[in-house]
């Protein structure tokens, strides 16, 4: 009772938010507000700051080597969203009381445990050309030339989405399993008393059900996708010439590599922008008219 | 009623468990009141380059028992963490009071920045004498002096005796040769030249040279600053010639993905017959304990040869590493300035005989056991006509940037050497 009485006060309900709320504005909100307005500035990280108003964004927009970096990253984000389907067949069967079904959980999830670095290094030396496991495996089978997968301008991107999409399986795995696991036994049950078909039972009534949890899923994927920085950093440095290049990257170079924090700040901003606009598309195309209830 | 005491236990001990760490570094902090610290930041950490971080211990140490109360506090990072390290430092003006910078085009931005400190009363005091002359040069601009360099370094190219014995090869004196070599290295199944073209530089190493061959150091270091042209033929030629190697096979598959030290670990597995390196490698080659015996003993060095007979062998790319800086609003100059001073003189005769590399001051061969390897470099390096500073150092950011960008363009066959040679014009003109 004396809970809902300090919840029934305003100004405590402020005073409970605030913490998590200045730290948040702080962390978050300021250094968003500072990186658009460094965004406005010629300024090498070091000297002098110099205003030169929106020269930096009208920059970007003409800047192919962003457009070809926000490529790279929309392509991330279309091949995470297309691996949901995937990770949620794999999901799907995890929860359906097959043998072994909880090693099989946890093995999904070990990716998940390493650090990207770790993830990076240990695909690295899969991907080495030749000493590599792959290619190994592939001369192997009597492949001659087998692709350097990380200096082949063509291949490098997919070859490095790999190990991203990789990553995040597990992740998107513990998910799906833990909503699939929430659905009432008794509607199952009833659906195959109805003599609904194993695939039926998945399609028309498990999917439904945790639709909503899809939807925050796809939005997942596709917002980490157009951030994406790690690996790509480490297995590539954005390399051979930029053929593996995303926005955080591209960001990260004009930065750090050639000096040029405004016109960084700039791109960090765009890249916020975009994901921004995305996160509002895609959530306006997944909207339900209703939503369903067990 | 047990979990509870259970969580109240964990809750309470990791509160204590901050506080500790809080403390600590609050003690840390207040040890240094009585005395003088001088922040020091560097960039050999323990486990890559455990030789250069022990002399850094000694000389720290052998500095502060000379120095009452005056502390010193090391922090490492590894290279690239320390480069984006300093960029954070600077924009928010905290630079350690002494640490490390590059040359030329990295330390530009700073010293317009007013972050570093001039060094030339440091120099004066008669330390410019002990430095070999032209390193001390990289790091001034307009007559000032803003860091005391560290190391000296040239590019040769390390081999490997005995594949190069198993193959019935000779040490190449000419471009002609050294396809030759290539040529049947690579139809006996070795791999010729281990290259870490991610990383860029590593490439441009090779590209500098045969400009440097055929172009000659004058034009290349032109063109490198701007007032020549990289649109000269024989730069166009020089990249034609990186193609030529290419087609061949000459360097390993996939070198535009790997990182010069998976290359260098092939060189060193024997899985490869040449690479390309500065004499900051030495010690893996001499003295270093770590690799086998038998690897150090069967390698050698050359010259990279002369290409249509042209140009001078005893012309290297290369120049000074790191060198140290003193930070323009440090609370503690005139401590720190003798630390600076003191970091060169012992670096000079420490870093030969621990480390086995070759420092920026002049090193005196004859009173010390060192090995062959190590001075015929150092012979060269004394007998060398020109040395061409790297040409990423050498550029402004944004040129470098271009050119690495177009140098793994170039050596992965995605451009011709015109386009190399425009793209390059367009970026040193765009500076202006």
């Amino acid at each position: 009772m004396s809970v809902n009485k300090v919840m029934s006060n305003k100004w405590m309900i402020a005073f409970y938010v605030l913490p998590a709320l200045i730290l948040v504005g702080i962390l978050i909100f300021i250094p968003l507000g500072l990186s658009a307005y460094y965004g406005l500035m010629d300024w090498n990280g070091i000297g002098e700051m110099e205003f030169i108003g929106m020269e930096n964004y009208i920059n970007a927009v003409q800047d192919m080597k962003f457009w070809d970096s926000a490529f790279h990253s929309f392509l991330l984000a279309f091949f995470s969203t297309l691996s949901l389907i995937v990770y949620l067949a794999i999901s799907m069967i995890l929860a359906s009381k097959i043998k072994g079904a909880d090693l099989l959980r946890k093995i999904y999830l070990i990716p998940m445990l390493l650090s990207s670095v770790a993830i990076a290094q240990l695909w690295i030396k899969v991907f080495n050309p030749s000493n590599g496991i792959l290619n190994k495996m592939l001369m192997g089978l009597g492949v001659e030339n087998p692709p350097a997968w990380l200096a082949n301008p063509d291949i490098v991107l997919y070859a490095i989405f790999i190990p991203i999409l990789w990553q995040y399986a597990g992740f998107y795995i513990l998910i799906y399993y833990a909503a699939l696991k929430n659905i009432p036994e008794s509607l199952i049950e009833a659906a195959k008393i109805d003599g609904a078909t194993p695939l039926q039972i998945a399609y028309r009534i498990k999917l439904p059900l945790i639709a909503g949890v899809v939807k925050v899923t796809i939005v997942l994927a596709i917002v980490g996708s157009l951030k994406y920085f790690d690996l790509i950093y480490v297995m590539t440095g954005g390399g051979p010439n930029g053929a593996s290049e995303v926005m955080a990257s591209y960001m990260y170079k004009l930065a750090f590599s050639t000096n040029d924090f405004g016109y960084g700040s700039a791109i960090g901003f765009l890249l916020l922008v975009i994901t921004l606009i995305v996160t509002v598309i895609v959530r306006k195309l997944t909207a339900d008219k209703e939503e369903l209830q067990y | 009623m047990k979990k509870k005491a259970v969580t109240l236990f964990l809750v309470i001990t990791s509160f204590v468990l901050v506080l500790v760490g809080c403390s600590g570094g609050a003690d840390e902090g207040s040890a240094s009141q009585d005395g003088k610290t001088i922040e020091f930041m560097h960039l050999w950490p323990e486990g890559s380059s455990a030789q250069h971080h022990k002399i850094i211990e000694d000389i720290v140490a052998d500095f502060e028992s000379n120095n009452e109360g005056v502390n010193v506090e090391v922090e490492v990072l590894s290279n690239e963490q320390y480069k984006d390290k300093m960029k954070v430092l600077s924009t928010s003006n905290e630079l350690p009071d002494v640490g490390m910078t590059w040359a030329a085009g990295y330390l530009e931005p700073y010293v317009e920045g007013n972050k570093f400190a001039s060094l030339n009363d440091v120099l004066e005091s008669g330390l410019q004498d002990s430095f070999v002359s032209g390193t001390t040069e990289a790091y001034a601009i307009e007559d000032t002096t803003y860091g005391l360099p560290l190391e000296l370094n040239v590019a040769p190219i390390y081999y490997n005796e005995s594949i190069f014995e198993e193959n019935g090869l000779e040490v190449p004196q000419t471009y002609e040769e050294f396809k030759q070599v290539v040529a049947t290295l690579e139809e006996n199944g070795v791999d010729p030249i281990a290259l870490g073209n991610k990383d860029r530089w590593t490439g441009s190493l090779w590209y500098m040279y045969m400009a440097d061959r055929i172009g000659g150091p004058e034009a290349l270091s032109e063109a490198i600053n701007g007032s020549g042209s990289f649109e000269d033929p024989a730069f166009v030629e020089a990249a034609a010639k990186i193609q030529e190697l290419t087609d061949m096979n000459a360097f390993n598959a996939g070198f535009n993905g790997l990182s010069d030290q998976e290359a260098k670990s092939m060189f060193m597995s024997g899985q490869a017959a040449m690479y390309m390196i500065g004499t900051w490698d030495l010690p893996n080659y001499t003295t270093n304990e770590d690799v086998p015996q038998e690897f150090r003993d069967s390698v050698g060095y050359f010259k990279f040869p002369t290409v249509n007979g042209q140009g001078d062998q005893s012309s290297f790319v290369g120049g000074p590493g790191v060198g140290l800086f003193v930070a323009e609003n440090s609370d503690v100059k005139a401590e720190a300035k003798d630390f600076v001073s003191f970091f060169v003189e012992q670096w000079g005769e420490r870093s030969v005989q621990d480390a086995g590399v070759i420092p920026a001051t002049k090193v005196d061969a004859e009173s010390m056991d060192l090995p062959q390897m190590y001075v015929d470099v150092l012979n060269d390096l004394n007998n060398a006509s020109n040395i061409t500073l790297f040409a990423d150092v050498q550029m402004s950011p944004d040129a470098a940037e271009v050119h690495l960008n177009q140098i793994q363009a170039l050596f992965g066959g995605e451009i011709t050497p015109e386009e190399f040679a425009e793209a390059h014009q367009e970026a040193m003109t765009s500076e202006e």
